[in-house]
């Protein structure tokens, strides 16, 4: 085979984790392992992809690659397809990688499996399960065009350290100006002292059952004593409480965090299709007939504004 | 200016998805707008009512079944429709060719679209739509301003929210957050039935993905459900996340 290739996802030099957690994959079906790094200057990222298997880090660099950029990026990534023939390229399920993806493969005329959480490679061919229907079905499906293109969920593959030799390649850049056609005029990063609600290890959601900013604050609580993420129920969300990039469930984020805890939700099934996944849940809810429970390792039946108090007083223990 | 709004069927997001011979059962279930696209038809109409547009076009492929959500589309308030009769096992590349021919006779300003499918979640279409047609594309707009020939959009992106702006034509799609869409009125739902719609076949493309099989996923096990204070509960949940879990704090 001709190696598996996968698209690093970083800003300011900041890595996502979930590039961790695909290299980890790919090294573990065998294949020779490249990152593909794009960015003003990232060569010096090279290390940080070894650690975690990467044979070969493709370093493409310059002022077109500060920011992703569809244009450039395409353009890039089409020419370097042509020239090193990777058999497969997998990127992040991100907004990123999702555009990044589509328009690649588009041009490249061939299929795409987005939002895969397994992953098979073979030579010329790619087998990938997908969570469809907002992850109340999966579909098992083949991708047979090349090079071999799938876009990976954060959070559902394991980040294995192992080391690769992480040699970089300079690649010719193929792209220029003209291949720009998006003007990013701004770009305004979501200020917040918390983790990412598709990467973190913990997410505390908040429902209409908060009643409102006092009932988030003691989700917010909960959620800063674990170095965890906020996230919310649709009710929440429309009553302005927390910010859309924060709505968890079909129509906002699918997270699978290690310990998912909803405070005041009912589990509508749009929310469970979000959430369901996470490796441990609890609930708290003060209807014993509330849905969430069906889904919850550990749910309580009570009121979360005497609940959530008592509970950071005793984690703190 | 003209504005053309894909839009494509789904299973209602209340649906209970079970299989049957091995095919996902759609018996029995509600067909709406996809809910992201109905958010897509909504911002058109609305550069419409500020009159930036004068004409909203909706366009779906799917099978007979789809000239429902269409109507529901012209009911909302877009002029007329085009159904674009397409086996529903097309996929993401099949159906951008099928849907980017019919908008190549269009030749619409604006293309909107959802940017992603509640049912297959897949996210490539509307992308897959501007590469064919060599046009410039945002995508996971929560807010746009058309001038100059130009489109401006607010996005949600990884970590942030980004400004980008695109000449026209181009294709632009959606995020929930961009609007709220309207229900359509009584008057609505009766100018619908009398506003056109053409029919077309779709041009041919061949899948590029293949569907081996479809499962369901493991089912949830629940676990221990406590009614007690709600100190106790606190304490006892304390100790489960401290143990089980293995929180740190
Ligand atoms: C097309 C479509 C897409 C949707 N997408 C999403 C989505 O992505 N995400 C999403 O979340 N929803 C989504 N929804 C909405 C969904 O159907 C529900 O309406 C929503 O999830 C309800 O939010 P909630 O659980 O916070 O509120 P409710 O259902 O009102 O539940 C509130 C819960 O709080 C409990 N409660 C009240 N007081 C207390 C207290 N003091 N202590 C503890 N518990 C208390 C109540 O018992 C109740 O169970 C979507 C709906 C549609 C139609």
């Amino acid at each position: 085979m001709a190696g598996t290739w996968v698209i690093v996802e970083q800003r300011d030099g900041n890595i996502r984790k979930v590039t961790y957690e695909m290299l980890s994959e790919a090294k573990k079906l065998g294949d020779e392992v490249s990152a593909v790094v794009f960015g003003k200057s990232v060569e010096g990222l090279a290390s940080e992809f070894a650690k975690y298997g990467a044979d070969k880090v493709y370093a493409v660099e310059g002022d077109l690659f500060a920011e992703y950029n569809t244009g450039a990026y395409v353009a890039q990534l089409a020419a370097m397809i042509a020239e090193y023939s990777p058999n497969a390229v997998l990127f992040a399920h991100t907004f990123n990688g999702r555009d990044f993806a589509s328009r690649l493969a588009q041009k490249l005329e061939a299929g795409l499996a987005t939002d895969a959480i397994a992953v098979e490679l073979s030579a010329g061919k790619g087998v990938f399960t997908r969570a469809i229907y907002a992850g109340k079905a999966l579909a098992k499906v083949e991708v047979a065009t090349n090079p071999v293109m799938a876009t990976i969920r954060a959070g559902v593959m394991e980040v294995v350290e192992s080391a690769g030799a992480g040699a970089v390649v300079k690649p010719a850049v193929a792209a220029t100006a003209t291949d720009v056609y998006q003007n990013i005029k701004s770009f305004v990063p979501t200020v917040s002292a918390r983790p990412d609600l598709t990467e973190a290890e913990t997410v505390i959601s908040g429902g209409r059952g908060c009643k409102g900013p006092d009932g988030i604050k003691l989700v917010e609580d909960l959620a800063d004593l674990l170095g965890a993420a906020v996230g919310g129920s649709r009710a929440s969300i429309d009553s302005g409480w927390l910010g859309h990039e924060l709505q968890v469930g079909q129509t906002g984020k699918v997270v699978c965090p290690n310990l998912y805890i909803a405070a005041g939700i009912s589990g509508a099934i749009q929310h469970l299709a979000g959430m369901s996944s996470s490796k441990f849940i609890a609930a708290i809810n003060t209807d014993p007939e509330a849905p969430i429970f069906n889904v919850s390792d550990f749910g309580v039946v009570a009121d979360l504004f005497k609940v959530i108090p008592t509970l950071v007083t005793e984690l703190k223990k | 200016m003209k504005v053309l709004v894909c839009v494509k069927q789904t299973f209602d997001t209340e649906a209970k998805i079970e299989l049957k011979d091995g095919k996902i059962a759609d018996a029995g279930i509600n067909l709406i707008i996809n809910p992201y696209d109905e958010v897509a038809v909504e911002g058109g109409i609305q550069l419409k009512e500020k009159k930036v547009v004068d004409e909203v076009v909706v366009l779906s492929a799917g099978s007979d079944k789809a000239m429902d959500a269409i109507r529901t589309a012209l009911a909302m308030g877009a002029d007329r429709g085009i159904l674009v009769k397409q086996d529903t096992s097309a996929d993401e590349y099949a159906r951008a060719v099928a849907l980017a021919a019919a908008i190549k006779e269009e030749n619409p300003d604006i293309i909107l679209a959802g940017h992603v499918a509640a049912d297959d979640g897949s996210s490539q279409v509307p992308t897959r739509i501007a590469e064919i047609l060599g046009l410039p594309h945002i995508n996971v707009i929560t807010e746009i301003e058309v001038a100059g020939g130009k489109a401006t959009c607010t996005c949600e992106a990884d970590g942030g929210t980004l400004v980008a702006e695109v000449a026209l034509p181009a294709v632009i799609s959606s995020q929930v957050s961009w609007n709220e869409p309207r229900y359509p009125s009584m008057k609505g739902i009766m100018q619908a039935k009398k506003k056109p719609v053409t029919t077309a076949d779709a041009a041919a493309a061949d899948n590029k993905v293949t569907i081996i099989e479809y499962a369901m996923p493991p089912a949830k096990q629940a676990g221990i459900k406590m009614e007690d204070e709600p100190e106790v509960c606190a304490t006892k949940l304390a100790e489960w996340m401290k143990n089980t879990v293995k929180v740190e704090v």
